[in-house]
Parts: C-alpha cells; sequence; structure tokens
C-alpha cells in the first residue's frame, strides 16, 4: 500500500485530534515578521533558473531580473514613462571610436554572487562562454537556446583587465547595448561548487540579483527571498519573500486571489474585472509593446500588395469595440509601436475607424461587399500573449467582411504557427495552403524586436522573421545607417522614421496592444509596472 | 488457476508493446515543433538544427523509437527537454499526487455510486430508482471542468470556504495529512468523483435489478430469509461485474484528468501532460504517456486476478 494511503487511513483516525491541534496551533501562532507576496504567474512552470530562463520576455521578471543581473539593465522600476538601458553589472561601456565594432566594457567593482564569490570580469568571459561556446565546460545548451537569439550581434569576447572586458560585433551595430538585458550572469564558483551540473544548480542558483532562490517545487512554486546585500539600495526588495506560483488557467488564477491563497496575479480573466474591482481588488496595466497584428505577405499574388487594400483594412476595425470585449484590458494600435515610443515618429497614415473611407479604397482597388477580395490568415486559436485570439478574429473577420475582404482562418495551435512564421510567407507550407498573413502577437520592446527583425530585408527566412519578405531600398539604408549611429537621440530619430514607414505602408494590420494587466489584493502596495515585459519585483510591498 | 494467472501475465507484454509504439508514433506525428520547449520562437535556423542534434531528432524514428525502448525498458524514460529533469522523476512525483486524488475522488464515487445503485436496483421502478437513476445521469452528463469552476466559484470565490487551487499550502512537496492540506482535496476529488459515481451507479443498478429478477434470489426468500441476508447474496453476485467496472473506472483517475487538474493548478499526471502536449516536450510526454499506460495495464491485470478469488465460477472455468 502506497506510504500515502497508509497515511490517509491513519489521519482519518486521528482527525478530530488533529482539527483541534491544528485550532489551537493557529490560534497560538506567534505574529512573524517576514512578509510575503504569493505571485500567481500565467506560465504552466516555474522558467529556468539557472541563469536564462525559458518562455519568453515575461519569464525574466521572475526568474530573471530577481536572481541575476545583465551588464545592462532595463530601467523597469518606473511605470510613467517608457524605461531606457541603464548600468546593470557595467557601469560603463562604449563602442571604440577606431574600430565600431569593438565595444568596451567597465564592470561594477565589489559586487558579490549570492555564494559569496566575487564578480570580476572572469565572470563575465565565463557566462559568455556558457552560452556560445559549446567546447566549454560550463556550455548549456538550454541556456544558449534561449538567449543566443538575443544577442546575435556578438561576435568575440575577451578579458581586458579584472574589471574590464571586451566585445566584438560581427558589423557595426549601435543598438547592440539592447541586446544586453537578455544576457545575465550566473556564477562560476557555484557552477563548480555544485558539481558542474546545471540541473543542479537550478536548484541552488547563484547570481548576483535582488532575491536569492529558497526553494523550487518544479512546476508548483519558487520562493524567493531579500537579498540584503544588493548592491543596488534603490532596488533592494521592499518584500522579504515572494512566492511564485505557476496556474496557468486564468479563471483559476483569478479564484486563486478571490479566495486569498494569492495576492497579485497576472493577466486575470477579462470577465471577472469587474467582479475583481467591486470586491476591492486593484487592476493594474500599462502601456505594454505588445502588439497584436494580422501581419501581411507582400510576395507576388498576395492580394495585400496593394496598399489600397492594406489600408482599407486598418480603417474597417472598430478598435474600441475589441477594447471593450477585452473589458479594458487593452488599447487601440495606432501602428507597431504605442504612441508614447520614442521610435513612434509622426506617421501621415492614421489609424482609425473610417468605414466609408475603407469602402472607397477597396473600390478603387476593384473590390466591393458584392465583389469582395479573398485572403487566408493562418491564426492561432489561443495561448500566451494572443489574447482572445479566436473572439478577436471572428471580430476582425466580420469587419473585414462590411468592406469586401473575405477571410478565411487556417486555425492551429500556437507552437504549429510559430512554424508557418519562422519558415516565412515564401515557404510551401503557406505558399501551398494560400496563407497570405499570420496573426501572431509580437514583443516590441527594443528596436530590433519592434522594428529591425520585420523590416531588414536581410531577416527574410531563414536568416528571421521578416515574414512577409518586405523589401524597400530606402528603409535598408536607414537601417544600415543606424548601425553606425551611436547617439542615442539620433538613433530613436532613425527608427522613428522605420516606424513611419510601415505605418505609412500599412505592412501589418494593427488591432490593439496588450497592457499587461496585473490584479492586486489590497494588502499589495507600491508595485509599479513598468511599460514593458520586464517588471521589477522589487517594488512589491505587502502590508 | 496458474494457467489463467501465466495467459494474463502473457497478455500483458504484448499490449505494452504496442502501447510503446503507438504513444512513440502519436507525439511523432502530431504538428509542431519538439523544440520549442528549449527554442525562442524565433531562433535561428542554425540554433534550431544544432540542438535538433543534441536532443537526437534528426535521427529516423525508427532508431529514435529503438534507443527510448531500450532506455525504458532499463527504467530510464530521459529527460525533459524544457526542464531538463528526468522524465521518471516528474512522472512518478505527478503519479503520486494523481493517485491521492485518484483514490480519495474514486473511493468517493465508487461508495456513492454503489450506495446509489443498489437502492436504485432494490427499489427497481420506483420513485428512489428515478431520483437515483437521474442523479447518475447527471453524473455521467455534466463536463468535468464545468463542474470543477462551478465548485470553484461556489465554494472558493464567492463562500471562502476552500481553497481554489493547488495541492496544499506548501505544494505537493510537502504534503502531510493536516486539515490545511486536506482541504485542498475536497474540490478537486468531489469534482472528479462525479463520473465514476454515475457510472458505477447505472451499472450496480442494472445488476441488482437483474440479479433479484433471477430464480435463486426467490429460491432464498422461500427459504425465509431475511431481506439483509437475501441482499448479501445478491452482492456476492454483482461485485465481480462492479469491480471490473471499478477497476478500468480507477485506471482512468490515475491516468489523471488533464481539465480537473488544469482547472485545480493540481500537480498530477493530467496538469503534466497538459503541460508536455503544448510545451511539445516529446520526452516528458512519451514518458507520461508510457507509466500511465502501464498503470492502466498493471490495474486491468489486478482486477483479472482478483476476479476469479471473487467468483467461484471463474475458477471453475
Amino acid at each position: 500500500m502506497p506510504k500515502k494511503l497508509r497515511d490517509l487511513f491513519r489521519w482519518l483516525a486521528a482527525l478530530p485530534l488533529t482539527v483541534v491541534i491544528t485550532i489551537q496551533t493557529i490560534a497560538a501562532a506567534p505574529a512573524t515578521a517576514e512578509t510575503v507576496a504569493r505571485y500567481g504567474i500565467s506560465m504552466a512552470d516555474i522558467p529556468l533558473t539557472t541563469g536564462q530562463p525559458d518562455r519568453g520576455a515575461g519569464a525574466y521578471q521572475f526568474t530573471g531580473h530577481t536572481l541575476y543581473d545583465p551588464l545592462i539593465a532595463w530601467e523597469a522600476n518606473v511605470g510613467d514613462r517608457p524605461g531606457k538601458l541603464v548600468p546593470g553589472l557595467a557601469t560603463e561601456w562604449k563602442p571604440d571610436a577606431k574600430d565600431p565594432n569593438r565595444w568596451v566594457f567597465t564592470l561594477r567593482k565589489g559586487v558579490k554572487f549570492h555564494d559569496g564569490s566575487t564578480f570580476n570580469a572572469d565572470a563575465v568571459i565565463w557566462n559568455l562562454a556558457k552560452v556560445l561556446d559549446d567546447k566549454s565546460p560550463q556550455f548549456d545548451p538550454k541556456q544558449a537556446a534561449q538567449v543566443r537569439p538575443r544577442i546575435p550581434s556578438v561576435a568575440g569576447y575577451r578579458k581586458i583587465d579584472a574589471f574590464t572586458v571586451e566585445i566584438t560585433t560581427k558589423e557595426p551595430n549601435s543598438l547592440f547595448p539592447y541586446e544586453l538585458p537578455w544576457f545575465l550572469i550566473s556564477s562560476p564558483a557555484q557552477f563548480e561548487a555544485i558539481g558542474r551540473d546545471w540541473d543542479k544548480v537550478a536548484s541552488h542558483p547563484s547570481g548576483t540579483g535582488p532575491f536569492k532562490l529558497d526553494k523550487l517545487v518544479p512546476r508548483e512554486r519558487a520562493e524567493l527571498v531579500r537579498n540584503p546585500d544588493y548592491w543596488d539600495p534603490q532596488r533592494r526588495p521592499q518584500t522579504d519573500r515572494i512566492i511564485l506560483l505557476p496556474i496557468p488557467d486564468a479563471l483559476t488564477r483569478t479564484n486563486a486571489l478571490l479566495t486569498g491563497q494569492v495576492d497579485i496575479i497576472e493577466a486575470p480573466a477579462p470577465d471577472t474585472v469587474p467582479q475583481l474591482e467591486k470586491s476591492g481588488f486593484r487592476i493594474v496595466k500599462n502601456v505594454t509593446p505588445h502588439v497584436w497584428p494580422y501581419h501581411f505577405s507582400l510576395l507576388p499574388g498576395s492580394p495585400w500588395q496593394d496598399i489600397r487594400v492594406r489600408k482599407a483594412a486598418n480603417l474597417a476595425i472598430d478598435r474600441s469595440a475589441i477594447v471593450a470585449l477585452l473589458n479594458g484590458l487593452a488599447t487601440p494600435a495606432k501602428g507597431q509601436l504605442d504612441p508614447s515610443s520614442p521610435w513612434f515618429g509622426k506617421p501621415s497614415f492614421d489609424i482609425r475607424y473610417d468605414p466609408d473611407e475603407a469602402r472607397r479604397l477597396m473600390k478603387e482597388a476593384g473590390y466591393s461587399k458584392d465583389k469582395p477580395l479573398k485572403a487566408k490568415i493562418i491564426i492561432a486559436q489561443g495561448g500566451t500573449g494572443q489574447m482572445l485570439s479566436l473572439p478577436m478574429n471572428e471580430f476582425v473577420q466580420q469587419s473585414l467582411a462590411e468592406i469586401g475582404i473575405d477571410i478565411d482562418f487556417e486555425v492551429v495551435e500556437l507552437e504549429n504557427l510559430y512554424l508557418h512564421w519562422r519558415a516565412g510567407a515564401n515557404a510551401e507550407m503557406n505558399k501551398d495552403k494560400g496563407i497570405t498573413a499570420i496573426n501572431l502577437a509580437y514583443v516590441t520592446a527594443d528596436p530590433f524586436y519592434a522594428l529591425v527583425r520585420f523590416m531588414d530585408s536581410h531577416y527574410v527566412a531563414p536568416n528571421g522573421v521578416n515574414w512577409g519578405w518586405y523589401k524597400d531600398d530606402a528603409v535598408d539604408a536607414i537601417l544600415a545607417k543606424n548601425k553606425t549611429t551611436f547617439d542615442t537621440r539620433r538613433q530613436d530619430e532613425n527608427l522613428a522614421r522605420i516606424h513611419e514607414y510601415m505605418v505609412n505602408n500599412a505592412l501589418m494590420l494593427w488591432v490593439v496592444h496588450d497592457v499587461n494587466p496585473h490584479a492586486l489584493s489590497p494588502r499589495v502596495k507600491g508595485f509599479v509596472q513598468a511599460q514593458h515585459w520586464f517588471q521589477d519585483l522589487t517594488t512589491i510591498r505587502v502590508e | 488457476m496458474l494457467g489463467y494467472l501465466l495467459k494474463r501475465l502473457t497478455y500483458t507484454v504484448p499490449i505494452t508493446l504496442a502501447v510503446t509504439v503507438v504513444c512513440f508514433l502519436l507525439v511523432h506525428i502530431a504538428p509542431g515543433d519538439p523544440l520549442n520547449a528549449v527554442a525562442p520562437a524565433d531562433a535561428p535556423a542554425e540554433v534550431v538544427e544544432a540542438l535538433k542534434a543534441a536532443y537526437g531528432f534528426d535521427r529516423p524514428l525508427p532508431v529514435q523509437y529503438a534507443k527510448w525502448l531500450g532506455r525504458a525498458v532499463a527504467g530510464d524514460l530521459g529527460r525533459s527537454v524544457a526542464t531538463g529533469r528526468p522524465v521518471a522523476g516528474e512522472v512518478l512525483s505527478a503519479v503520486g499526487n494523481t493517485l491521492l486524488l485518484a483514490v480519495v475522488g474514486g473511493a468517493a464515487g465508487f461508495l456513492g455510486g454503489t450506495l446509489l445503485g443498489c437502492l436504485a436496483g432494490y427499489f427497481h421502478k420506483t420513485r428512489i430508482d428515478r431520483v437515483a437513476s437521474a442523479i447518475s445521469v447527471v453524473g455521467v452528463s455534466v463536463p468535468h471542468y464545468w463542474l470543477g469552476l462551478l465548485l470553484t466559484i461556489i465554494f472558493s470565490a464567492r463562500l471562502n470556504w476552500l481553497p481554489a487551487m493547488g495541492a496544499g499550502p506548501g505544494g505537493s512537496g510537502n504534503w502531510t495529512w493536516d486539515l490545511a492540506h486536506a482541504r485542498h482535496l475536497v474540490l478537486p476529488a468531489i469534482t472528479l468523483s462525479v463520473i465514476p459515481m454515475g457510472i458505477i451507479t447505472r451499472t450496480v443498478r442494472a445488476l441488482v435489478a437483474e440479479v433479484l429478477s433471477q430464480e435463486f434470489v426467490q429460491a432464498l426468500r422461500a427459504k425465509g430469509l431475511r431481506d439483509g441476508q437475501v441482499f448479501t447474496h445478491v452482492a456476492k453476485n454483482v461485485a465481480p461485474t462492479a469491480l471490473a467496472v471499478m477497476g478500468v473506472q480507477l485506471g482512468y483517475l490515475i491516468g489523471g484528468s488533464i481539465l480537473v487538474e488544469t482547472v485545480f493548478a493540481w500537480p498530477g499526471t493530467g496538469f503534466l501532460l497538459n503541460i508536455a502536449i503544448f510545451q511539445r516536450d516529446l520526452p516528458l510526454l512519451q514518458g507520461a504517456i508510457l507509466v500511465l499506460c502501464l498503470v492502466f495495464v498493471g490495474l486491468n491485470l489486478l482486477v483479472d486476478l482478483i476476479q476469479p478469488f471473487i467468483d467461484p465460477r471463474m475458477r471453475r472455468n
């Protein structure tokens, strides 16, 4: 008989006594001084704890920037404006005036890993080899798979002195610093002490971050405790312990909040927002670099080659109705980026709801409700980031039908959609099915993710995810120039021009931006929601 | 009797082998990329190819199958692509949690079903029968996840009597039999018990009604046996078939309910399978399905072996 069953029978026998003891224990329990915040996260598992979290950008706030630090960090403790790059474990970084491929990083002194070892240039070089040099003893394929796509520019690296390192890029790339918040530094000493086994390090990780991992129960919980010696006094955690609980189902997460099992949740079920607010819970949301678009194919034969059709599609959607469908948990899109972004620019094409103008453009292009244009879109049935995929797609379908665009859906699972996305519009798997647009929500957190990967003609498959095979020599020229523009203000100007190109040519049908909603118990104070997928859990305070 | 046991044991070998083939093929022919669990969606092709080689997904399917089977026979189910943790450990831990839920939910369902079935069969075609039958039909028809959500909304969100999710305040790793942990069992166990209760009610009702109509029951009554004594004989005749059905139901319960475990975030096999499916974590998926199939085959074998001890007719045959 399994132990749990034997215990069950014993327990049933002892039930009355247990009840009495439990009540007495609760009554006699001393007040504890430790403050604990229990956080219901939308992921099905705790992200990797060894250094580079898996499960996408949203995972960095849980086991990335809590346990570890990058060389260059993202300012995630402000909510009233977009964050910016700030010093992390590097206090200064600059390109070599003579060789723009060469970047020199000055490292922060006096920083210790959680295991007590010292952070220095050797640790940085060791960590770069951890993910880039598959011959090194510390190479970890899992971490490498996560971070290599995030730091594609790195060509080489070397130590200059104990607190200075040099990283060379494959070609001049002024946006290289934006790649570095993704690259986190774990402790070489801990890896050695634990027997050079990353799977064991997962339970006993050591970084330099504001939290330490106290307990990990795979798929169930991770308990992070305050690192009282954290090097940045501004980011010392305001809560002693944060317990991360994976609760993938939105309604279960919401119920857990309502019953007091957790104090804060990500992404409450939209339908429950009014009830949560009525019950005294706080809904916190903010501009988030995340857009829900249809990405058009511009290949010969695609119905979206005609700019009038693309613009008409953008004018056909009543975005405020979709926001209402989501109970306010979204904002209408005016382009790839939110207008508050420094890279938004001043596009001349105003994305709005104007069905008359949309019908006029369609008529000009030779289509109407009686003679509709037909197109097939590949969509996911749901999944992380896809918001309410099916209802939203059906809304768009009905809206487009009103102006003479009949769209048909190829519905697949999100994992399968990624295959179609990586392959590009020109791949047989898309062409054979007549797929001419893809609905996949995009993270737009930095210039590369927001703009470059979709606009640079070098990034067509298999080199990247310029899915629609967009190519414009003028755009390529601006992007090339931007690679050697190291002045941030000028960089922003160049990027704004790229975004203007994108919007003015209506390269996608932009619908809404996510607002990354959180629901907070009245006990939780001080949580600052950054305008990013990176969030700073050190700001959480529980009373 | 020994021949019967050996024959039953021998049957399990080809069944298990067939199960390994089916579960291996099913997970491989499903669309999607097993490397989505480790590589970001926009990972460059060379990273994806390197990972394929590292995990052996670039080899022909028969080779992959042979290697996997060889390791599985030795008890090594490989490592999860997503987490790097050994699959055997992951699955056994989840099986333990599901077993806990299944035994409690199953016991509630079997007890309730047997009671209702006996009442319905004994009071055949009366109001009691109609009420019990209606309950069983509802039990069989109500979708698990709907009932789970409903119970959570009522008893957790509205009344705040019971927790909405999880396997205890400290997670399943710290499970102990105390009130704080037992509270977490109540809603998922009730939700899980409803379908087996409905099925057992219908089965037992039909069996009791049929046995009661047989001539030997009239003979027992004619001999002057009281109702209770007569029912003891009825129960003995009903037990083998009811037990077989319970065995199958227990197999389903131990297989874990993806929906119930997901609704209650209960870290059992259903929850594990759900994660493995969505991540395309093939080693985890294959390992979990294999272990569950073996549990199912084992339970059926156990029921087959127990039945002759309960039913003398089977021993004679």
